[in-house]
């Protein structure tokens, strides 16, 4: 326990050390949620409904599918994991503490938009406050778990802006954030159902706001939450310690496989 | 004696490329063994192999009845490494690495080796921000915090500057007082020379040498160096035969020759110096260092030019 605290403690402190990772965590994301506060709700006043839910996403991606990758590489590079290992520094431990550590970033985060939307920006706030959590928990725990695996496969740090961009960008465009799933053109609507942005929106408005949705917000909830036990698995089997390692199990495209409740979800939603 | 570390028969390949081929030594306790070798002898894919980071291709290894390819996990208790490379996040800082790495080992933070390694006021300084000699030194006290029986040295004093590699020898040595045994790798022969109780030399993944250092350089050809500079040069404008002396260059004004019987060659080179009226400026009488036993080991011709 007291290895698991310090361990946990350096990590979290790491967040705010490095200035890439702060700027994931913090400023990055909190930025762009005041300048949407500030001008989308102007341009379009409909985006107060969804102002919580999709910047709450938006950071959760920011520190998790931006900013995590990276320093996993980093570490694996310089030989620290190398390192860990042979202190006895256990492989599930190198993965799950600098998650947990971003996430509680991401929910202090999560926290400032939560408290801060309405009254500066006129958010709406959701309407059952408990559910709002819990799916907050799973979407940072399912992105968490994405950062992980895109951290554990990526071969140096362009890999990983590669795959990370690979998500993020879509995500932008037709998860849902900016543009409600409803309003995208039918043949793009199973593209979002490959997101995982676009069912955390789904679930945040169809059960914590108690809104109409394009998808079933229980079915999101189910493809999130299959996502995030199976992601992690994967990161946990294919993660290497050491890049030189020649030994480690599977190949890293077996982290496609991360795909597979978001191909079913565009046959169930 | 005890053994701390027995390796038989010891093969490591790559794909079809053989990295370590047969080798076998053993370490005891409280002795420095070196493992010597030019890049890419199999020293580190040796030290790896034993660290419980690398499997193994043939033969046995054991530390302390541990075999570290099968039971990697039962190694961290009793095995320190200091490792060539950082090791160590470069955010982190000097005293929360102490207690991060001690909390893995279920030991009380070493706050006594940061002191003892002059690091006392940077403990709050990061990682990243050390010089090459503080880092060297705080992956020693790390690697030494948990009191394994045995330490692994990876090049530990490569980069460093002479007072930092001093004070590291210092430590090797009363660590290996307190019966510590230290299997240390290294390109520096003279560290090796001045501190390894026994040495392997390896060369293309095989054992080619082993035995203490005296051993090494006396098994040798066995002839020793005696360097001349006199005020007129009289060996350089002149080449003479003289008795026992098989070889004689002139390098950065000293002549210099190898003899078997020194004891014949040096009064004769002296009558010499005497006979064509010069002056003796310097006189120096070597047995060879291990440095030249290695290079006469590890390179076609003997290495010496």
């Amino acid at each position: 326990m007291n290895a698991f605290i310090n361990h946990f403690t350096f990590e979290f402190k790491s967040g705010l050390r490095n200035a890439n990772q702060l700027m994931m965590n913090y400023l990055f994301p909190l930025a762009f949620y005041a300048m949407m506060g500030l001008i989308m709700t102007k341009i379009n006043p409909g985006f107060t409904q969804v102002l919580i839910p999709s910047m709450v996403v938006f950071a959760t991606m920011a520190s998790t599918v931006l900013g995590l990758p990276n320093p996993l590489v980093e570490l694996r590079e310089a030989g620290v994991f190398r390192s860990y290992k042979i202190n006895g520094i256990p492989a599930v431990s190198i993965l799950v503490i600098p998650v947990l550590s971003t996430i509680f970033h991401t929910l202090i985060v999560a926290a400032i938009i939560t408290f801060t939307a309405g009254p500066l920006f006129g958010g709406v706030e959701p309407q059952d406050v408990p559910v709002f959590i819990l799916i907050t928990l799973l979407v940072t725990f399912n992105f968490g778990a994405i950062g992980a695996l895109i951290g554990v496969i990526s071969a140096n740090t362009r890999a990983t802006v590669l795959w990370s961009q690979l998500l993020f960008l879509p995500s932008m465009l037709i998860g849902g954030l900016m543009i409600p799933i409803s309003m995208l053109p039918p043949s793009a609507q199973p593209l979002a159902a490959l997101l995982p942005s676009s069912h955390a929106m789904q679930a945040y408005l169809g059960l914590a706001y108690r809104q109409q949705t394009a998808f079933d917000p229980t079915i999101s909830v189910g493809v999130l939450s299959v996502s995030l036990v199976l992601t992690f698995g994967l990161a946990i089997y294919l993660f290497n310690w050491d890049s030189k390692n020649k030994t480690h199990h599977g190949h890293p495209l077996m982290a496609l496989l991360a795909l597979a409740p978001y191909i079913a979800a565009i046959f169930l939603v | 004696m005890d053994t701390v570390v027995s390796v038989s028969h010891f093969r490591k390949t790559y794909g079809s490329f053989v990295a370590v081929d047969d080798i076998s030594f053993n370490v005891q306790r409280g002795e420095i063994f070196g493992l010597l070798g030019p890049n890419g002898a199999g020293k580190t894919s040796t030290l790896e192999t034993l660290e419980g980071i690398r499997h193994s291709d043939g033969g046995s290894l054991e530390v302390l009845g541990i075999d570290p390819v099968r039971e990697p996990g039962r190694l961290k208790d009793v095995i320190g490494v200091q490792l060539q490379t950082s090791g160590l996040p470069g955010n982190m800082k000097v005293g929360e690495a102490m207690r991060f790495f001690c909390a893995y080992h279920r030991v009380t933070p070493r706050m006594d080796l940061i002191e003892r390694m002059g690091l006392t006021e940077k403990e709050d300084t990061q990682y990243q921000q050390l010089s090459t000699g503080q880092q060297r030194r705080l992956a020693l006290a790390l690697s030494v915090s948990h009191q394994p029986s045995l330490l692994i040295l990876d090049e530990p004093t490569a980069g460093l500057d002479v007072n930092s590699r001093s004070e590291l020898h210092d430590m090797m040595l009363e660590l290996r007082k307190s019966g510590t045994a230290i299997l240390l790798a290294t390109h520096d022969m003279a560290e090796a020379e001045k501190l390894a109780d026994r040495v392997s030399v390896l060369l293309g993944g095989r054992v080619v040498a082993n035995g203490s250092p005296r051993e090494l350089t006396t098994a040798g050809s066995g002839l020793t160096k005696i360097s001349i500079r006199t005020e007129g040069s009289i060996f350089e404008r002149k080449q003479v035969k003289f008795p026992a002396v098989s070889q004689q260059l002139f390098k950065d004004d000293y002549a210099i020759f190898y003899s078997k019987h020194p004891g014949t060659s040096v009064p004769a080179l002296l009558r010499y110096i005497e006979r064509q009226k010069d002056t003796l400026i310097d006189l120096r009488v070597e047995r060879p260092s291990l440095e030249e036993r290695f290079l006469e080991i590890t390179t076609p011709g003997g290495g010496r030019k």
